[in-house]
């Protein structure tokens, strides 16, 4: 479960990025973040992750107050996380299995349990015949799969991705959104920043449209406010 | 930490080096050229201290005893002389060798002149002491309690060279002590530069790494391996390099200032390399680690 209460971030004096946002959302759910550039989608994001503290009011995740949190217990918060970037992020000089086996290391997973659930988790993003390829040898598609592989291969409670079809095209944004989907109905709650209208529109999911900081429209089953 | 983690720590550390070449080729020259010139002038320094050393044990002072004194009572002021810790070496020199060891410096060639006195010597009644002190700045307390033994009838001193020989070793302590410092501070500012370098060149791999939930010891820990493997090899480099050079320096200086056999006197190799070799590795091992460890630091905050 996220809960945000009465949140501003302020980068600098007198510019709020989010003013006063007061959100919830529920285990299990599957929300699609929407708003113009500077709508303060990604601070959100950024907020959930811990990378940035708010200037005022109070964050749960999973139960526990980000805003007490100490920095030598954010790595154990962010292992119940899982980020997938518009830019995928992965490490270039490491091939695929690496790539994957790595978010497992970080977390010190056993190597006789890793070579099992890497394997898996390439397997469910349909990559496992390609564990030995490196990044620049994949495709834009592919390598976000890869991303999502990473993301999902500790089973976090909660997915975040920011903007994971901006750099992709129709097909493969629609193959990365499959992807979201399935791991949401594994029990994954998931949570979607994205400016693809067709896709939130078709899906019919939870959609919270941000303007200027402020959240001007939360529906359960809505579609993608067009502002202009 | 899981011993797999180590091992994990340890093969990325390597693995960092070889993915990064221009950067850590780049490093290990710049701590070769520090660590090459630290080796220097430590070996210069070491050696201006040896040959100050040397010129210290050879001043003495000479303690005459009063006349007809008792063989037993010189035997005692003797005794009293060697007790001291600051004593290096006690000689006695009777007025016989006293005398054969003036007529050969201050007749020379010319001994026939020194025939004129023959068995009368003239330095009858000089039998004495002659005393070596540890360490040249304790000349002034060995001679004040050589002057208060009982049967002592004059210490002569050279108060010039101890104080000479002294203001020297005080100023090398200085002059080395700043050298070693600027170029300390100079080596730790370039090593940081470069690390700082290679580390930002692989900041996203870092925030990675934080997004995933990498604890700070799993993200520093390759880098802290890389750099002390950096320092590692880019202090042995120069180490074994000055090795080879030293002897090769010493005997150059030797045969083209021949002049200055007599008065210098250059430590050996392996006796410089006792103390340069531990405290280079440790220099460049420690500079290596200290570089990567708090320039990481800052990235940490992700």
């Amino acid at each position: 479960m996220i809960e945000l209460k009465d949140v501003t971030k302020e980068y600098s004096k007198g510019v709020a990025a989010l003013n006063g946002v007061s959100v919830k959302i529920e285990q299990g759910e599957f929300v699609f973040i929407v708003g113009d550039s500077g709508s303060g989608k990604s601070t959100l994001i950024k907020l959930i992750m811990k990378e940035l503290d708010p200037t005022s009011g109070t964050i749960i995740v999973n139960g526990q107050n980000l805003n007490r949190m100490k920095h030598r217990h954010i790595p154990k918060y962010r292992r119940g996380l899982g980020v997938v970037f518009q830019d995928f992020r992965l490490l270039k000089d490491r091939n695929i299995y690496e790539n994957i086996a790595f978010a497992q290391r970080v977390v010190e997973t056993p190597t006789r349990v890793m070579k099992k659930k890497v394997p898996a988790a390439l397997s469910l993003v349909g990559l496992a015949q390609k564990y030995k390829m490196f990044p620049k040898e994949l495709s834009g598609g592919e390598q976000q799969r890869v991303a999502i592989a990473r993301a999902i291969v500790n089973e976090p409670s909660i997915l975040l991705a920011d903007e994971p079809t901006g750099n992709l095209d129709p097909t493969n944004s629609w193959e990365i959104m499959q992807l979201l989907e399935e791991a949401n109905q594994r029990g994954t709650t998931v949570l979607v920043v994205t400016h693809n209208q067709e896709i939130v529109n078709e899906m019919q999911k939870r959609v919270i449209t941000m303007k200027k900081g402020v959240i001007v429209s939360d529906e359960k089953k809505g579609g993608y406010i067009n502002e202009d | 930490m899981r011993i797999s983690t180590v091992g994990y720590t340890m093969k990325q550390g390597v693995k960092n080096i070889g993915r990064n070449k221009l950067f850590s080729l780049a490093s290990v020259a710049t701590m070769a050229a520090c660590i090459f010139l630290f080796g220097l002038f430590f070996s210069v320094i070491l050696n201006f201290n040896y040959i100050v050393k040397k010129a210290e044990e050879g001043v003495a002072i000479t303690v005459f005893f009063e006349e007809n004194l008792e063989d037993s009572k010189v035997e005692a002021i003797g005794d009293a002389l060697r007790d001291r810790d600051d004593v290096l070496k006690v000689t006695y020199v009777s007025a016989d060798e006293a005398w054969d060891t003036f007529k050969d410096e201050y007749f020379g060639e010319s001994k026939d002149l020194a025939e004129g006195f023959k068995d009368d010597n003239p330095l009858a009644g000089s039998d004495n002491y002659e005393v070596y002190m540890k360490d040249v700045e304790s000349q002034k307390e060995v001679v004040k309690f050589a002057e208060g033994l009982d049967g002592v009838r004059k210490v002569n001193k050279s108060d010039v060279v101890a104080k000479t020989l002294s203001s020297v070793n005080k100023l090398i302590l200085y002059v080395s002590a700043a050298i070693i410092l600027i170029l300390l501070i100079v080596t730790v500012f370039l090593i940081s530069n470069t690390v700082t370098i290679g580390i930002t060149v692989r900041k996203e791999e870092i925030a990675i790494m934080k997004y995933i939930g990498a604890k700070d010891y799993f993200v520093r820990g390759p880098f802290i391996v890389e750099g002390i493997l950096i320092g590692l090899v880019g202090a042995a480099i120069p180490l074994a390099g000055l090795y080879v050079v030293y002897d090769k320096a010493i005997d150059y200086i030797m045969t083209r200032f021949s002049i200055l056999n007599n008065i210098l006197d250059f430590m050996p190799v392996w006796d410089v390399y006792k103390i340069l070799l531990p405290t280079g590795l440790l220099l460049g091992v420690g500079i290596g680690f200290i570089g990567s460890f708090f320039t990481i630091r800052k990235h940490l905050k992700v």
